[in-house]
């Protein structure tokens, strides 16, 4: 009776703590470091804000191509209203500039058409446009931490 | 005079006349070598030298056999070390000073322009040195009879040397580190291009993710920099010494360097060894050969020791410091023509045009030029991968320690280098001329390039070529010989063309001096 119980499924007792402690010394240490690794991905980065002022809507006039060094994107103005693309090309994050067809980048060559669509080159996505709005007094902010569909115009009133 | 009748002012004065004598002893610990024994005993009694065994074979000694490769890259690390100590003196991690006192070190301190290029030359040397000694390793065979794992530690260490190079190239913080951070650190993030084809960037963004430990936020900053420089001066140098540690560890165990089964006895054909002194020491005047020396392998030879080896103590040390004051010469020497560059201070706003990696990467900045995801994350994986797995892929024994095994794995190695070379120009050619798929189609979905590139396609073919050869001689070795020859000529023309062929836009141009000016 008392042998049947010890010995039934060919694991002892004492082996069975053994490899359970064993184990759970290796499983918690790897806890412990897995749990460590997250220390290097902070919550929050005290870096610039992704919003930024523009100023009125005056500053662009039909017409208007500009680009904000600091902040890597262009401004448009035309017909149908303001739109801002990222200068940020989508393959390696080098900073793209105009050209006659749209955008180059330098560093492996990729080509964006006027709207940001990709005709050549490397990279895998188009050109971002953000989000621009108005703040109550009229200056326009444009948010770079918000992508909008291609083609999003804004006109102000 | 004995002991007992000494006054203890007599002791005293003995012993300090007698320091120089009894500190050499405590240093050596059995005195300066006189007899092949005691040679033997100062390589067992020192820490430093007993990384070396007592007794060397001659074949180790061959310069012809080894081409002092493995030396040589120690030997550079070694000054990348000491030298980078010096940069630190001056050097401090944070986004406003790093610049300035990388341009003090070069233009205010006394040799520090030296010091710079030579930390940076002898690193960068080292890449070249140690993709020589993989070569050497793979062409004289000696993966194999216990040292495949040696030769995954080997490709961990090269993996290592390229990234301590990255680092040290991103501290700077002028144009060239920070664009190249940039450019990284989207790689880093590069899986995006997998996980956006397939919708789950949102739930599951491991690229993203990647991109933000490394750069400490999402975009390059003071944090990158700290981190950057916390790998470059103690993590990557930490694990540089241990895997560097075990791989000449495991080079002891396995009995020395490799070499041919059958060494002819005393067909050294090296000038500088002087021959075993079979007198003195433990060996009777009277007796021709000693049993005593046991070692590996088993034919006696008498009145020669045991499978040609002589005692490492002078042979083998003169020939390191050979070898380290003909490196230590070199970099000196190429240090004092060629500057280091320093380009201006970061700028976030303009990259430079051509953005262009250093040059050990130049060649991946070739196949990232067809996609981010595969040139630089998935193609440099598989080769990687490949190489690891040369040991375990080819295991026939014989012709082991014999460069390129016999007159066939010549031929397929200049077959093979002929054949990649085609490949890979064939491939480049048809880029720069007509272009890929994004120009032909520009619609067409991302798969497809991830799927099908250039990259993709010369690494199918080398696989491929390979598995022909093997086919066609019967014998895994040459399939190993035309891999690896292949994976080296891949990598040179790959980087040529990145370096020199590559202008403004990665535009097709002969030489630099086409340019256009702007």
């Amino acid at each position: 009776m008392i042998k049947k119980t010890r010995n039934t499924e060919g694991v002892s007792r004492r082996d069975f703590l053994g490899l359970a402690a064993f184990g759970a010394a290796i499983l918690g240490s790897i806890g412990v470091l897995a749990g460590s690794l997250r220390f290097v991905k902070a919550d929050v980065y005290s870096e610039e804000s992704k919003k930024f002022k523009i100023g009125k809507k005056e500053n662009f006039p039909i017409g208007t191509t500009r680009k904000f060094d600091d902040k890597n994107v262009f401004i448009f103005s035309d017909d149908n209203g303001l739109f801002a693309i990222s200068a940020i090309c989508t393959h390696l994050g080098c900073i793209v500039s105009p050209s006659e067809f749209g955008f180059q980048c330098p560093c492996h060559g990729s080509r964006y058409d006027e709207n940001g669509n990709v005709i050549g080159g490397p990279a895998p996505r188009p050109l971002e446009w953000y989000e621009i709005n108005q703040e109550v007094d009229g200056t326009l902010f444009i948010d770079a931490g918000k992508a909008v569909p291609q083609g999003t115009k804004y006109l102000f009133a | 005079m004995s002991n007992s009748t000494q006054t203890g002012l007599g002791k005293y004065k003995e012993n300090l006349l007698s320091i120089k004598k009894s500190f050499l002893g405590s240093f050596l610990r059995s005195g300066m070598p006189t007899s092949d024994k005691s040679r033997t005993a100062v390589v067992v009694n020192n820490f430093f030298l007993h990384l070396h065994g007592a007794k060397t074979h001659t074949n180790t000694l061959k310069p012809s056999y080894t081409l002092g490769l493995g030396l040589i890259s120690f030997f550079l690390l070694v000054i990348a070390f000491i030298s980078g100590g010096f940069l630190m003196v001056y050097y401090s991690p944070s986004i406003g000073t790093a610049f300035n006192a990388v341009k003090d070190i070069n233009f205010v301190v006394i040799s520090g322009k030296l010091m710079r290029n030579i930390h940076k030359w002898s690193g960068e040397a080292m890449i070249i040195f140690v993709l020589l000694h993989m070569a050497r390793v793979v062409y004289t065979n000696s993966y194999k009879r216990g040292r495949e794992f040696n030769w995954v530690i080997g490709v961990v260490l090269l993996i290592l040397t390229f990234v301590l190079n990255l680092t040290g190239y991103m501290l700077p913080w002028d144009q060239l580190s920070y664009w190249a951070l940039v450019i990284v650190s989207n790689i880093a993030a590069a899986p995006k291009e997998l996980t956006d084809i397939f919708g789950i960037t949102q739930y599951f963004d491991i690229g993203g993710a990647t991109k933000e430990v490394l750069l400490g936020g999402t975009a390059p900053g003071q944090n990158s920099l700290t981190r950057v420089y916390l790998l470059h001066i103690i993590l990557l140098p930490l694990g540089i010494c241990t895997a560097l540690g075990v791989h000449f560890w495991r080079v002891r165990k396995d009995g020395g360097l490799s070499k041919p089964d059958i060494v002819g006895d005393r067909e050294t054909g090296v000038a500088f060894i002087s021959p075993p002194q079979k007198t003195g020491g433990i060996f009777p005047t009277h007796k021709t050969y000693g049993l005593m020396e046991l070692a590996r392998g088993r034919t006696p030879a008498v009145d020669n020791d045991v499978e040609n080896t002589v005692t490492s103590w002078p042979n083998l040390f003169v020939a390191e410091i050979a070898v380290f004051i003909f490196t230590l010469a070199g970099v000196i020497a190429y240090s004092y023509f060629i500057d280091a560059p320093l380009k201006e201070f970061a700028n976030a706003a303009i990259p430079e045009n051509p953005a262009k990696a250093p040059w050990y990467f130049l060649g991946l900045q070739e196949l990232v030029s067809y996609s981010a995801f595969m040139g630089g994350q998935g193609l440099p994986g598989l080769a990687i991968a490949g190489l690891l797995l040369i040991p375990y892929l080819d295991r026939e024994q014989e012709h082991f320690g014999i460069w390129f095994s016999n007159r066939q794995g010549r031929m397929v190695a200049i077959e093979s280098f002929i054949v990649g070379a085609a490949a890979v120009i064939g491939s480049l050619a048809f880029v720069i001329n007509f272009g890929w798929f994004r120009n032909w189609w520009p619609k067409i979905h991302q798969l497809w390039i991830i799927a099908i590139n250039p990259g993709n396609l010369l690494l199918g073919f080398v696989v491929a070529y390979s598995l022909f050869v093997i086919k066609r001689t019967g014998s895994t070795r040459m399939g190993a010989i035309s891999l690896f020859t292949m994976f080296l000529v891949c990598y040179v023309i790959l980087t040529y063309t990145g370096t020199v062929l590559r202008g403004p836009n990665w535009e097709f141009y002969w030489s630099a001096s086409q340019w256009p000016i702007h």
